[in-house]
């Protein structure tokens, strides 16, 4: 009915005619020399995201378009790339959202910042509130609390717990 | 003419829920009961009628009227009629009208109970119940009609509308595109009513705390009424998220469950506030504290709730398994910031009324640790939220899109996880109202001693990972500590009442549900850390391509491609089926796994399903990446081994009867009228 | 029980504390308004001024011999931009349309075709050029910043900007030959590609 796809849709069609393509390409990848193994490029593809699917790492993403993109890290590797130079290549050429993290430059800063500040603010919160709460109970209450307790507190309570239920 | 038929059901059902509404404040502000047994009757109203308009909607997909531009989407001729049925909710529409059917089902559940001592609460929860419906129905009813119908106008343009466009003619298809293959499988039938269930439960105890604000009545009442909703809300939530889990390791081959996903991510925010608020609404039973806190809680998760159903429906987020773009967005963007404003200037304007009646003796006290457990859950939560945030606000300040993935995540909470798991063995042996780091020592230092052990002998024996052995350490500490407390108290009971083993367990546990349920949770956690330390640290991986004949090797085990067959499955699909023997490290013979890629002409898509062979140990899991049909002898199989990992199914089995145990109603039920005697009882459980 | 311990008078919540929560309430609503209207505003529409931008090319097809292609280089023109890729099944059913449509006004100098790649390899993207014999300028959207530019929704899309850089059309998916409900061609995709630049070139 519609001739337009998105476009993680047209990718995950394009896989079945393509994958008679790709098995001889995977041949002849595997014919250069010297020939970098799947798992070498997995290890790299894993750390990158497909620029066209959301939020799927590149080494298990089944598109025809990753299929490429594993290729190509294939090639550069074997070109003698390094795992930072492939990345980077990456990031230029499609943009950061291609790594799992945002770089730690500019306003990404955030990320990294605010969730322990926050985190550390309500650790202090709580803190002082447990001061303030636990304060007044040493006069208080201190007084009226029964001081002889039983030797064995444990049981004690857990029999009076016990014979609240019946 | 069935489509209409639904369509005015669900028009009918919008106008009854509104009018329930109205009718239930008007008679609370006019005290007059007769209005609110009418606006609670046309409540209870609801429920049948969206009913029918389901069946209706059912009925069209079973039938393959495909004229019905939802029918036409997620179904076609060929899917088995199980599958038509499970379309319901494969899609937005069709959904929407699945999650209106379930919220008025609880509405009506809770609209059922006997009111007799809760006079007052009756009006706003139907008021808040209703809300929520007619808020879903509406969404349906004006944005996402499930019984639109395709027309053909003049000019050969297709459309879909629920009247015919003028000078249209309508438009039959001769068959539909058919369920996306991702939803087909067992796991995905189960997994978002589930999912749902647990969002639609958890209203329920948000519509009481409502209830308490707007009346003032702000004692414990509402939590006590609502603490088994509450449970039932987290044990289908929490089983939702695991079935999730289980149904991405068996479908999406990646080999792992959880990807750190937005949408993932949306449906786990409920549940840690929800945790959360589990876990501190205990203290205010016991001790009556942090009122406010509890109220704060209970919002959160139902704007959480309400937020992630938001954020995965409306476009805003890009995700794997977000919706396609839809035009509620911003309808729901309006009812959340309603509900959020009302929510929060609630609980501003009851404040005082909300103070504590206790202080608390000691930062070692039970209460105190509870806080710092709420403190974890809530920073993980915000882990999270700025997480799924950030992208979005890049997006709009820089321009630039970013992923925030599970590196991100993994560092950030594994810290949390692990404080939480060594408060999940300290916290059950502090007391209430005061423990001294004295008393605690004596408590915990047989368990500590005897985890110690045990990662030595793992040390040994198993890994020299630091992060392993710290999770392993904490693991063992936590199961050691929970089963020395059942044996404490079993043995406690076997001397003081004469009892047997067995008997002492059982009046035990069945005395105490939520305290010993509670630790079955908590042991069961512990072995699901278990999978999840696995799958995380010891993760190994391998992909080559196999000539017939030809075995790739990966940890102990070597994998042998035998055949691959190609035939058509029952739902018309595509199946390319490899066979793999599986031998052990001296050439064993240990059985033989059918990893496959499953081809649906009619959604043009490909699943690729992994072979496993699970054991306690580990679960071996390959994959066929990709044959060569010409001469079928060059195959790329992907394999892991991902140790531990079936030891997060378990524990999760075992965590669901945790949560039967402590949410399974007592003979004693709170629905009936209580003697006045029990009135004041401190709590019917711990 | 014993509430008259806390002989403090009830307070609420301090000023402070409800301007924090309003204020982040307000920016997280602001937030997601701000997003909301992003994704349901969907592409740049017609009537919007094109802000300029560069695009690297393809060596074997760039522009006046000129390696970078800047859209203020062309201003008095009218300027059509398609996006594209290789990994893209109606790309292709596409392709021959609009090469054939840019072979009709290449001799008037008037109107510019460029084709951007959306995130491609590069061998791949010539071997596609290369498959449909394409001879306008093209080249990679390194960064994807010209589709985040147009806010392209998928591929292929195709705008058409008029001489003062106003973007007067946009196509959603490709230009193919439309069919009636006979199966007869009302109109092919070149036509259709013309009807829309053809006005623009008055």
């Amino acid at each position: 009915m519609k001739n337009y796809l998105r476009i993680t849709h047209y990718a995950l069609l394009a896989i079945g005619l393509a994958l008679l393509f790709t098995a001889q390409r995977n041949q002849t990848a595997l014919a250069q020399n010297p020939t970098p193994t799947d798992d070498e490029v997995n290890r790299i593809a894993h750390q990158l995201y497909c620029p066209v699917c959301e939020n799927t790492p590149l080494d298990v993403c089944p598109t025809e378009a990753c299929r490429q993109w594993r290729d190509l890290i294939r090639q550069q590797l074997s070109q003698g790339w390094t795992e930072d130079q492939i990345k980077q290549y990456f990031i230029d050429q499609y943009g950061v959202r291609v790594v799992g993290e945002p770089p730690r430059t500019g306003l990404n800063w955030l990320v990294y910042i605010l969730p322990p500040a926050i985190i550390l603010a309500g650790a202090i919160l709580l803190f002082r509130a447990l001061r303030a709460w636990t304060k007044p109970s040493t006069t208080a209450a201190a007084p009226r609390s029964k001081k002889e307790a039983p030797k064995d507190e444990y049981v004690a309570r857990l029999e009076e717990e016990l014979k609240k239920r019946k | 003419m069935l489509a209409e038929i639904g369509y005015g059901i669900l028009v009918v059902t919008f106008i009854v829920a509104l009018y329930s509404v109205g009718a239930a404040i008007y008679g609370e502000r006019k005290k007059s009961p007769a209005f609110v047994e009418s606006a609670r009757r046309a409540m209870l109203l609801t429920w049948p009628l969206i009913s029918l308009s389901a069946a209706t909607l059912i009925y069209l997909l079973v039938t393959n009227h495909f004229e019905v531009s939802f029918v036409y989407e997620v179904t076609s001729r060929e899917m088995p009629t199980y599958l038509k049925v499970t379309a319901w909710w494969g899609g937005q529409a069709g959904s929407l009208v699945f999650w209106s059917w379930l919220m008025s089902a609880f509405a009506s559940l809770v609209t059922l109970r006997k009111w007799d001592r809760d006079r007052e609460f009756l009006p706003w929860v139907i008021v808040v119940t209703s809300i929520t419906t007619a808020f879903f129905l509406g969404l349906v009813i004006f944005f996402e009609n499930p019984f639109a119908r395709y027309w053909q106008t003049f000019d050969g343009q297709v459309v879909a509308s629920m009247f015919a466009p003028a000078n249209a003619t309508a438009f039959f298809p001769q068959d539909g595109r058919g369920l996306n293959p991702l939803l087909r499988h067992p796991g995905m039938i189960i997994h978002p009513p589930m999912l749902y269930l647990g969002f639609v439960s958890f209203v329920i105890p948000y519509a009481f705390a409502m209830a308490a604000l707007i009346t003032g009545r702000t004692d414990d009442r509402w939590i006590r009424l609502t603490r088994r909703w509450t449970l039932w809300a987290w044990l289908f939530l929490s089983f939702g998220l695991v079935l999730g889990g289980r149904w991405a390791y068996d479908v999406l081959g990646w080999g792992g469950y959880w990807g750190w996903d937005p949408v993932e991510i949306a449906a786990f925010m409920p549940w840690l506030t929800g945790t959360a608020f589990l876990h501190s609404v205990m203290i205010q039973e016991k001790r009556g504290l942090l009122k406010h806190w509890n109220m704060i809680l209970i919002i959160l998760t139902y704007a959480l709730v309400i937020f992630g159903t938001f954020l995965t429906r409306s476009g805003v987020l890009s995700s794997v398994h977000a919706f396609a773009q839809s035009a509620i967005g911003p309808a729901f963007f309006a009812f959340i910031g309603a509900t959020f404003i009302t929510s929060i200037a609630l609980v501003i304007y009851r404040w005082p009324e909300l103070r504590g009646e206790t202080e608390m003796k000691s930062m070692l006290s039970r209460e105190a640790l509870f806080l710092l457990n709420n403190l974890l859950f809530m920073s993980v939560l915000v882990i999270c939220f700025w997480g799924v945030i950030f992208p979005l606000i890049s997006e709009l300040v820089t321009g630039q899109k970013v992923t925030v993935g599970p590196p991100f995540y993994e560092r950030a909470t594994a810290p949390l996880f692990a404080t939480l798991m060594f408060l999940m063995g300290v916290a059950p042996l502090s007391a209430w109202g005061n423990s001294t780091l004295l008393t605690l020592g004596r408590a915990l230092w047989k368990s500590a001693l005897a985890a110690l052990a045990v990662t030595g002998l793992l040390f040994f024996t198993y890994t020299k990972n630091a992060i392993a052995l710290i999770g392993f350490f904490l693991i063992a500490f936590v199961l050691f500590v929970t089963l020395i407390e059942f044996w404490r108290a079993t043995r406690a009971r076997m001397n003081a009442q004469n009892e047997n083993f067995f008997t002492a367990l059982l009046t035990l546990v069945g005395r105490n549900r939520r305290r010993y349920g509670g630790y079955v949770i908590h042991m069961s956690m512990m072995l699901m850390a278990i999978g999840i330390l696995g799958i995380e640290v010891f993760q190994i991986q391998t992909q080559g391509t196999l000539p017939l004949d030809g075995s790739l090797k990966l940890g102990e085990y070597s994998v042998k491609y035998e055949s691959i067959a190609q035939f058509t499955g029952p739902d018309n699909r595509q199946v390319t089926r490899a066979v793999v023997g599986v031998y052990d490290q001296k050439g064993n013979y240990l059985g033989e796994l059918h990893p496959r890629i499953d081809y649906y002409p009619d959604a043009q898509q490909n699943m690729t399903i992994p072979g496993e062979r699970p054991t306690l140990r580990d679960d071996l899991y390959v994959l066929l990446v990709d044959w060569q049909p010409v001469s079928a002898n060059g195959a790329t199989f992907k394999i892991f081994v991902n140790p531990l990992v079936n030891w997060l199914w378990i524990g999760a089995i075992i965590f669901f009867f945790g949560i039967l145990i402590a949410a399974w109603p007592e003979r004693e039920s709170e629905v009936v009228p209580a003697r006045t005697k029990r009135v004041h009882q401190p709590s019917a459980a711990d | 029980m014993t509430e008259n311990i806390n002989t403090a008078p009830h307070r609420g919540v301090p000023l402070w504390a409800q301007i924090i929560i309003w204020a982040f309430l307000v920016g997280l609503l602001a937030i997601v308004a701000i997003g909301l209207n992003r994704s349901q505003q969907g592409t740049v529409q017609p009537g919007d001024k094109i802000k300029d931008f560069s695009l690297p090319l393809f060596s074997g097809y760039e522009l006046n011999g000129k390696s970078q292609f800047d859209l203020a280089d062309h201003r008095g023109k009218v300027v059509v931009i398609n996006f594209w890729a290789s990994w893209c099944k109606p790309c292709e059913q596409e392709a021959a349309n609009l090469e054939n449509a840019w072979k009709l006004y290449e001799p008037s100098g008037e109107v510019v075709f460029l084709g951007v790649d959306y995130v491609d390899t590069e061998p791949e993207a010539r071997a596609y050029l290369k498959k449909f014999g394409i001879t306008f300028a093209n080249g990679p959207d390194v960064g994807t910043k010209v589709s985040q530019l147009f806010r392209i929704k998928g591929v292929p899309e195709t705008y058409f900007i008029d001489k003062d850089g106003v973007l007067r059309y946009v196509q959603i998916g490709p230009f193919v030959d439309k069919v009636d409900s006979q199966g007869n061609v009302v109109m092919d995709g070149v036509s259709q590609i013309q009807v829309i630049i053809d006005p623009l070139l008055k």
